[in-house]
Formats: structure tokens, C-alpha cells, sequence
């Protein structure tokens, strides 16, 4: 009973938010995980960067009306690196982003976006400053992140597509929700706990 | 054919290999807190699945407990809604919960050790990035995020690809008031905060062999901060030693038993690794961050880098860093003014971490201009540590003494930062806004160094600061 389903290609306008190590706390910060259910992270996504930004009289990516309505989020390097808080890629999912290209991802980032559908697609330093030029240069291009042709565009720029094997036959076959894989064969489970001495006593 | 730790722990649990190639890899304890478990608990109904292993996972509350005044129900609705699911949510499953009533509650990664759940070769997972802390005995411990606590509260297994393993040795010995913590900060600015990614880090060397335990978690703990999800000491004599008596750990026979297992668990002479680095201990200095993230730091009697000290790709992050926290390129970290001093967190809120500052603070008292907390890792520290007297020692010189919890390392409770005050703390993350204001600043540094700074009531060195008494027994 798997709920996921195929994502193969995610088209739409860019966003860029630049910058290199933004970390969970940045983009969405803890005092919103007080919370019991996921709903509404969206509003406070990037928060105190957008307010920050604000008082010296600039604008933040996500607040700019170019930006609005963006299905594809452009990216620095070791994006979402800092605590495991699957709350950061929920609130990015929320404000409508269906993929996230960068120069790199932080290990648990990437795999809790995995778990959501949220594919992470990673192009090189020169890559991505002219997919992020071209964006800015004109927000309303089309962009377009094809997991089966392994091509990443902004406009006229194309560029190859990084992403482990497995995370992309997952994404398009639809098993990035591996709950249901993990849950069947559970006596194939029970055989390696019973294999292990500290779980079936030490005798 | 010789194997490292990480390979045999894996080996030992791998169930099978999925379809799209990961390995479904069985966990051993699963630790669950109150922040990363609600909407996983949620969704595990609406799937109508149940939590399969309910005597192999264990309940505390950490990140939002406030402090100071405990009782039920909590001043903040959010937070005892949030320890209202979680008591539910324990009670449905037939979960043990460390609660507040315990005697045991504290920091996950705290009372995990403390009571022995945490062994040598073991796969741990918990809703958090610091897992990586119980790693220090020789297991293989994965933060991770809500929809992975649902898995592994649905099947006791994770979806994962292996890890490449780096050894990290430091060799030689570390200078007098050097500390664990120093040599993860130290690591961190040398390899990168994302230098890390896709690595396991294995310590090993003389430095870490020589290690406590508190020691050796202080430096797990820091792994991810380096970019890499799990960290790792081998066990050793160290290591049981610790465990041995401890409330979850075999007892007896199955003790003598346990040690065999453990000890074949740890990497063998000869193990293929993927890279390894080493440093010398005498190299390393009493190191003290001075950006906004952990690996941006200095030896305490050092200045901040220049633009011309860093590479070309380097030089926006400099200026944001230097830009956020209000510094000059080349200024010496050395005489920063604090506002605030914070002893306490997973990284360095155990017994000796406080047994440390508390020898530095014993005798002085905390300049008038600072604000300073000590937060104890857990109810069982609090309860050694005033056995000890520490809890004196610092309330005499100025600082409050608190009950257990994260606290001020995330500030979800109500000891935060407020606009852009300083604070010298001896968690382990200085991003933007981490402890509770968007504008706070935080220099991290070694539990030590910040009950000098908070006497100094500025950033010091604490090898020529003056400390009154023998360490504090
Ligand atoms: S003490 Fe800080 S880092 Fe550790 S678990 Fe709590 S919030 Fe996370």
C-alpha cells in the first residue's frame, strides 16, 4: 500500500536562493517546530533570513513576486546541512517546490526530501551559477528537472543531471517511499534480530 | 578478509536489498523524543501499521522542557501538547517513557549511555542529528528524520546506502587544558562542514584511545557538524568499563559474553578504508568558532581569517560570517565580549563537562554583565553532579543551575537569546539564530572555556587563566 507515486520530470519556473551552507535552523527555525503536525511550515519557511533581509531594505528570494508560484528551487552548496528536522523539506514541499538543484545536499537533507517525493538533483559550481543566471536574468523561463533524460534546464541553459542511481530509479519507479518495502517480509526481519546476541540474549 | 567496524555492524544487519538497490538494514534501539516523533506516530495510524518493536525503543523529553519551572501542565501550550502525544503515543505502543517523573529523563543522547541502552556494535536510530553521539561505543547510530522514525517504528529498519568510511587518527597527546571538544572543532575547521558528506568518521589513534567515554562522545557528537552522519570510536577496555553496571547492560555471564561479541565488533588490523587523515595532538589548541557555522573557528590565541586567508569561493561566506557577527577580518578572537555563558547540551552537558567548569568557576564569580547557565544533560547528571557539590560551586559564583533538557542549545524552551547578544556555549552549532534570537551570535567552545569566559566576561585563554582549587570531587 505504497503511496508514492512516479516522478519523472517537474517543470516550471526557477527560484534561486543563494548562498552556501544554509542550514535547517535558517531555513525553517526551531521555534516552528513546535508544532504536532506539519501544516503551515510554508509561512515561516526562510523566516528570520526573509526578515533579516527586510530591514536592510532587501528582498528575500521566496518574497519576490518574480518568484512566486516557483515548482523548482536553485541552490549552493551542503544545502540543509545542521539538524535532521524533516520540517525543513516539508516547508519548501509546502510553499510548492517539487525539486531542489544545488551544488551539493547535506546527507540527512537529501534523504529526508527522498522520503517526501522532494527530488534533490545536484550540477557542479559552474552549472549552477548559469542555470541561476539565467533565472535571474529572466524568472518567468522554463525550467525543468528530467529524471529519465538526466537533464537539468533553465531557459536555453541544459546542463547534466547528478543524482545516485538508486534515488532516481526510486523517484521514477515510484519506490521512494520504501515504508511498504520495509514493512513486508517482516520474518525476514525477525531472522536477522534473532541473528543478533544483543537482541536475542547473550547465551 | 579484514573489515572495519562500520562494515561488520552493517554486514551483521543488513535484512535484504531492496529493489531500487538501497539496503533495508535492521536497527537495534530506536530512541524517540518529542519534536521528530508526532507526525511519524500520525502517519504510522493513518497507515494503519503499528510500532513492530515497542521493547527495543525508548521515549524521553529533551528539546522542550523548560527548565526552570517543571510542573505539569507547562506555561507554553505547544510544548505540553507536545509532551501530551508523546505520553500518548508511549502508552498506545506499550513505549518506554522517560518522563520528567522518571529520575531519567534528559537529552536523548544523554541518557541513551547513561543507562546503557547504547552498545558496541549495535544499529541505533533517532529522530535527530546528533545521534551520531552514540557512536562513541562502537555503534552505528543514523539521525534521521520524521518519515524514517515512522519506518523504523513501522518495520525496525531503515532504507539507506552504505557509507565510506574515513579514519581520523590524532596520535601524540594533548596539551594540558586541551579538550574533546577542541579536537572535533578542530577537525571540523580542518576537513570542512561538509567534508564529511557520505563518510563515516572512524577516531582512532592514540589521543582518542586514551579517551573517556564522555570524551569520546563529545567528539562523536560533533561528526555531523563535520558533515558526516555517523562517527565512531572501536570499543574497548573503556567502553565496557563504562557499561558495565549500567541498568540496560548485560550483567553477569552474559556481561563476560557481551565483551567477546563487542570486542570482535571493532575494525580489524588491516581494514580497507576509504580515506584517512591524520593530525597530532599536540597541534591543537584550545579552539573557539567565531562565524556561523562550526567550521569557522580558531585557537583561542589566534585572529579570524582575512579575505586573503581563505580561497576565492570561500570569501562570500567570510563576509557573511564576519558581517553577521559584527567582527573585523584579522581581529583576535581573544577579549570578545559575552553576554551570555551556556554549560550544558548533548555535546558537553555530562558530569565531567561540568565537574571541568565548575574547577575554573570555584572561587570566582561571573562578571557583572553576564547572564550564565549551567543545564545539566540529564536528571541522573543533576542528581551526581549535586552529590558533588558542583551545583554550589556555580550558583556561588553567579550562574543558575537548571533541570535537564536541550535547553539553550536550540532555545525551543524558554531560555533563548535575546537581539544580538553573545553567547560563549558549549553546545555544538553557531548557525544564525540557533539559540533562540535571529540576531544572537554564539561562539562555541570547550565547557572549560566557557566558564572562563564567563568570569573574564570575555573570551579568554584558558591556559593562562587562574584557577583557584584542585579539580572539584
Ligand atoms: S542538546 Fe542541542 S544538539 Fe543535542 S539533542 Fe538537544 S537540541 Fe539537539
Amino acid at each position: 500500500m505504497s503511496q508514492s507515486s512516479k516522478i519523472t520530470r517537474v517543470e516550471g519556473r526557477g527560484v534561486v536562493v543563494r548562498g552556501e551552507d544554509i542550514d535547517t535552523d535558517r531555513i525553517i527555525p526551531a521555534r516552528f517546530l513546535k508544532t504536532i503536525t506539519f501544516e503551515g511550515l510554508e509561512q515561516h519557511l526562510f523566516e528570520d533570513d526573509r526578515k533579516q533581509l527586510a530591514e536592510r531594505g532587501t528582498t528575500h528570494a521566496i518574497d519576490q513576486p518574480a518568484f512566486q508560484g516557483a515548482q523548482i528551487m536553485f541552490v549552493g552548496s551542503n544545502f540543509g546541512c545542521g539538524s535532521s528536522r524533516e520540517h525543513a523539506p516539508q516547508a519548501i514541499a509546502r510553499w510548492g517546490i517539487q525539486a531542489i538543484v544545488g551544488v551539493s545536499f547535506a546527507e540527512i537533507f537529501f534523504g529526508n526530501s527522498l522520503m517526501i517525493g522532494l527530488p534533490c538533483a545536484t550540477v557542479t559550481p559552474d552549472q549552477i551559477e548559469k542555470l541561476m543566471a539565467a533565472i535571474e536574468s529572466d524568472p518567468s523561463v522554463a525550467c525543468a528537472v528530467d529524471l529519465p533524460a538526466k537533464t537539468i534546464s533553465a531557459g536555453s541553459v541544459t546542463v547534466p543531471l547528478g543524482m545516485p542511481e538508486a534515488v532516481r530509479s526510486a523517484l521514477m519507479s515510484g519506490d521512494w517511499d520504501a515504508t511498504a518495502l520495509l514493512v513486508d517480509h517482516y520474518e525476514q526481519v525477525e531472522q536477522v534480530a534473532a541473528s543478533l546476541p544483543y537482541v536475542s540474549g547473550w547465551r | 578478509m579484514a573489515r572495519t567496524l562500520f562494515q561488520k555492524v552493517w554486514d551483521a544487519h543488513t535484512v535484504r536489498t531492496l529493489p531500487n538497490g538501497q539496503t533495508q538494514l535492521y536497527i537495534g534501539l530506536h530512541l524517540v523524543h518529542e519534536v521528530t516523533s508526532p507526525q511519524a506516530f500520525a502517519e504510522l495510524r493513518e497507515r494503519g501499521w503499528t510500532v513492530r518493536a515497542p521493547q527495543r525503543t525508548f521515549a524521553t523529553i529533551d528539546h522542550i522542557v523548560p527548565t526552570r519551572a517543571q510542573a505539569r501542565p507547562f506555561a507554553d501550550v505547544m510544548a505540553e501538547s507536545m509532551t501530551e502525544a508523546l505520553e500518548r503515543n508511549c502508552r498506545d505502543y506499550g513505549i518506554q517513557f522517560f518522563d520528567l517523573a522518571s529520575g531519567s529523563q534528559g537529552i536523548v543522547h544523554v541518557i541513551g549511555p547513561e543507562m546503557g541502552l547504547t552498545q558496541p556494535g549495535m544499529t541505533i536510530a533517532c529522530g535527530d542529528s546528533h545521534t551520531s553521539t552514540h557512536g562513541a561505543f562502537g555503534a552505528i547510530a543514523f539521525g534521521i528524520g520524521t518519515s524514517q522514525v515512522r519506518d523504523v517504528l513501522a518495520s525496525q529498519c531503515l532504507a539507506l546506502s552504505p557509507l565510506k568510511v574515513r579514519r581520523i587518527e590524532v596520535n601524540g597527546t594533548l596539551k594540558p587544558r586541551v579538550y574533546a571538544k577542541d579536537v572535533i572543532l578542530t577537525i571540523i575547521g580542518r576537513l570542512g562542514v561538509k567534508g564529511g558528506t557520505g563518510y563515516a568518521y572512524e577516531y582512532a589513534g592514540d589521543v582518542f584511545d586514551r579517551m573517556t567515554m564522555d570524551e569520546r562522545m563529545t567528539v562523536c557528537n560533533m561528526s555531523i557538524e563535520g558533515g558526516a552522519r555517523v562517527g565512531y570510536v572501536n570499543p574497548d577496555d573503556t567502553t565496557f568499563e563504562f557499561l558495565r553496571g549500567r541498568r540496560f547492560a548485560p550483567s553477569g555471564a552474559a556481561f563476560d559474553k557481551a565483551v567477546a561479541w563487542w570486542r570482535g565488533m571493532a575494525s580489524d588490523a588491516g581494514a580497507p578504508y576509504d580515506d584517512v587523515i591524520r593530525l597530532q595532538g599536540e597541534d591543537i589548541a584550545p579552539t573557539v568558532t567565531w562565524g556561523i557555522n562550526p567550521g569557522q573557528s580558531v585557537g583561542v590565541g589566534a585572529r579570524l581569517p582575512t579575505p586573503d586567508d581563505v580561497t576565492t569561493p570561500e570569501r562570500a561566506g567570510l563576509a557573511e560570517a564576519l558581517d553577521f557577527m559584527g567582527f573585523q577580518p584579522g581581529q583576535p578572537i581573544a577579549g570578545t565580549r559575552v553576554d551570555v555563558a551556556f554549560i550544558g547540551s548533548c555535546t558537553n552537558g555530562r558530569l565531567s563537562d561540568l565537574r571541568e567548569a565548575a574547577h575554573v568557576v570555584a572561587g570566582h564569580r561571573v562578571a557583572s554583565h553576564v547572564r550564565a547557565l549551567v543545564v545539566p544533560g540529564s536528571q541522573k547528571v543533576a542528581v551526581a553532579a549535586e552529590k558533588e557539590g558542583l551545583d554550589q560551586i556555580f550558583r556561588d559564583a553567579g550562574f543558575e543551575w537548571r533541570g535537564a533538557g536541550c535547553s539553550m542549545c536550540l532555545a525551543m524552551n524558554p531560555d533563548r537569546l535575546e537581539g544580538r547578544e553573545v553567547c560563549a556555549s558549549s553546545s555544538n552549532r553557531n548557525f544564525k539564530g540557533r539559540q533562540g534570537s535571529p540576531t544572537g551570535r554564539t561562539l562555541l567552545m570547550s565547557p572549560a572555556m566557557v566558564a572562563a569566559a564567563a568570569v573574564a566576561g570575555e573570551v579568554v585563554d584558558i591556559r593562562s587563566f587562574p584557577i583557584n582549587e584542585p579539580a572539584a570531587v
